[in-house]
């Protein structure tokens, strides 16, 4: 069981912008997909949802190709969490959430009481529970982001895909957010997500992905795969290693 | 910004529906009192003769009734179908006619006087012309851009539209300006005056058939009104909901313009009157817009006929009560859209 890219290109319509990537997010493992702006990592990561069509080689939900899942099943299945935005409706933090109920909801998608309690659930479980009643578009950023992960968390999916969760956070939030990343996965769930921070990838994830111009250039441990050299060939960059006296590192950019 | 709950909005809404009928019932040229009104009605259900004088009956059953229920469909289903719009392009701005369903209507509508055809021919050829040019809209935009239907469908829908309203000049510039002309620009201008009971069945059958799956999809429209990646992770075919959103509510658009012309505001307006009163949750908020929606336009045609000696045109007033309403909107909701 895993949500797997076995030989994958991916690109948009007409145009194909990486190929030959073979991936495994299996359940309770957390992977880490790292790479340059303009790398890739996001069309890879909405072929891997199913959301974009593969150019080539396969996309497998637990054995099956992902195009032959219907959405909904899909969703019961797959979660995913986008990078925060503020939305159009001012729907509260539970109304969003209650919509991760959506695929489990029967025909119409009409939500329960039991839906509406799981969401809740899910919404206490990650430290928010106080946001219930309030407008999703008048919390913070960070905020949004957990409401998000609630969202996903709501579908009790299978697998979880997260992309660049961090992106647009303060600090403590970025803590926070990962923080929770990394229990999902000892929840048993199949973590993957975007980043463009290496320390993110050596301290939570248990592989890490490199894409480097539509190709996998590494795949494996972060603590073995992360270095400078690596690092430095990736960003095109140089890299400074800080490294604790317990033998802990991070990365510094330039 | 205040969110009651979902009764208490409810029965706002409802409140202003029934207030509406007693007004548009009682108010006018030859006012009847409530309790008559009551009475009539009552024994139109009962099937007893009511006692009343044979020209009050013929007031409110054959003159203010059908224009009630008029009144009544066309605001509901504007109201809907603006709410539904709204939810499926993500912008609280959209109205029903977004998609050119207003501008085909009014088109098929000025040809239909044009050729001097009946009513019926008329209002046959304005329903068909809103069918139409969504349906244009809706394979030109789906077929251009790939990627972004809805922006690709919100831009054709303005470029067909203005074409539309083109054709609409020129028919007029043709027209013959002393009997042709003026009905074009009444019709155009929307009014409900002269509704009988024979309008009410081409304007039921559509708006009944459209708002059932409109408010069979409000919960769908939830999710649709996120990116639509999300709404795909979230479980929904977007492609075939959004196809089913835009027929039903293109549906219900141009049979209420078909039926009253062009009424503008009430699908933008009313959705957000709706909004202040539920939040916006589309499994609350459809079924509360459409109740609204019948009240508010019921309480905008009683005014027109009793304002001024002639009938004000329902669009005039509607411009005239939603502009305010709308620059208020902008001013105290800066934030958020609720």
């Amino acid at each position: 069981m895993s949500l797997s890219a076995l030989d994958l290109a991916f690109g948009h319509p007409g145009r194909t912008i990486g190929r030959g990537v073979t991936l495994d997010v299996a359940p309770g493992r957390v992977l880490a997909l790292l790479g340059p702006n303009g790398g890739g990592k996001t069309t890879l990561m909405k072929t891997l949802l199913g959301l974009l069509p593969a150019h080539g080689g396969r996309v497998a939900l637990d054995g099956r190709p992902i195009v032959t899942v219907p959405v909904n099943e899909r969703a019961r299945l797959v979660g995913y969490v986008p990078q925060a935005h503020a939305g159009a409706f001012a729907f509260t933090a539970l109304e969003m959430v209650v919509m991760g109920r959506t695929a489990r909801s029967g025909l119409l998608g009409r939500p329960s009481a039991r839906d509406r309690e799981v969401a809740a659930s899910m919404l206490r479980q990650l430290g928010i529970g106080h946001l219930a009643d309030r407008p999703y578009t008048m919390i913070s950023g960070g905020e949004r982001q957990l409401v998000f992960m609630a969202r996903a968390l709501a579908q009790e999916p299978r697998y979880v895909v997260l992309d660049e969760p961090t992106a647009s956070l303060d600090f403590g939030n970025q803590g926070l957010v990962m923080r929770q990343i990394a229990s999902l996965a000892r929840d048993g769930l199949g973590v993957f997500f975007t980043t463009h921070d290496p320390n993110q990838a050596l301290r939570y994830a248990d592989d890490v992905a490199l894409l480097s111009q539509g190709t996998l250039a590494a795949l494996g441990a972060p603590a073995s795969l992360l270095h400078e050299r690596t690092l430095g060939e990736l960003y095109g960059v140089g890299v400074e290693t800080v490294e604790a006296p317990d033998g802990r590192r991070a990365f510094l950019p330039g | 910004m205040m969110r009651g709950g979902f009764g208490r909005g409810l029965a706002v809404a409802v409140a202003v529906l029934l207030g509406g009928v007693a007004l548009a019932f009682t108010l006018g040229r030859f006012p009847v009192s409530a309790a008559d009104v009551a009475s009539i009605l009552w024994s139109r259900l009962t099937g007893r003769p009511s006692g009343m004088p044979g020209n009050v009956e013929a007031v409110v059953l054959s003159v203010r009734g059908p224009r009630v229920v008029a009144a009544i469909l066309t605001g509901s289903a504007l109201a809907a179908a603006g709410a539904a719009f709204q939810g499926l392009f993500r912008n609280p701005l959209v109205s029903p006619d977004i998609l050119g369903a207003s501008s085909g209507a009014a088109l098929g509508a000025v040809i239909g006087i044009y050729f001097s055809l009946g009513i019926f021919g008329i209002q046959s050829l304005a329903f068909v012309g809103g069918l139409i040019a969504v349906a244009a809209v809706y394979t030109l935009g789906s077929a251009l851009r790939a990627g972004d239907t809805t922006l690709a469908l919100v831009l054709t829908g303005v470029v067909l539209g203005s074409l539309l309203g083109a054709g609409v000049g020129l028919v007029k510039y043709l027209a013959d300006p002393y009997n042709q002309l003026p009905a074009m620009t009444f019709w155009l201008l929307g009014s409900l005056s002269g509704t009988d009971a024979s309008d009410l069945l081409p304007l039921l059958g559509p708006v009944l058939a459209g708002t059932i799956v409109l408010l069979a999809l409000r919960w769908k429209l939830n999710v649709m009104s996120l990116p639509d990646d999300e709404a795909q992770a979230l479980g929904v075919a977007t492609g075939p909901v959004r196809l089913a959103v835009v027929a039903a509510a293109t549906l219900v658009t141009a049979a209420s313009v078909a039926a009253a012309g062009v009424i503008g505001w009430v699908g933008l307006v009313v959705p957000h009157l709706a909004r202040f009163l539920v939040g916006p949750d589309f499994g609350r908020l459809l079924p509360t817009a459409a109740i609204l929606g019948g009240g508010y336009l019921l309480v905008i045609d009683t005014l027109a006929r009793t304002l001024a000696p002639v009938e004000i045109p329902l669009g005039i007033l509607t411009a005239v009560v939603g502009t305010p309403f709308f620059i208020w909107l902008l001013a105290s909701s800066r934030r958020s859209w609720s």
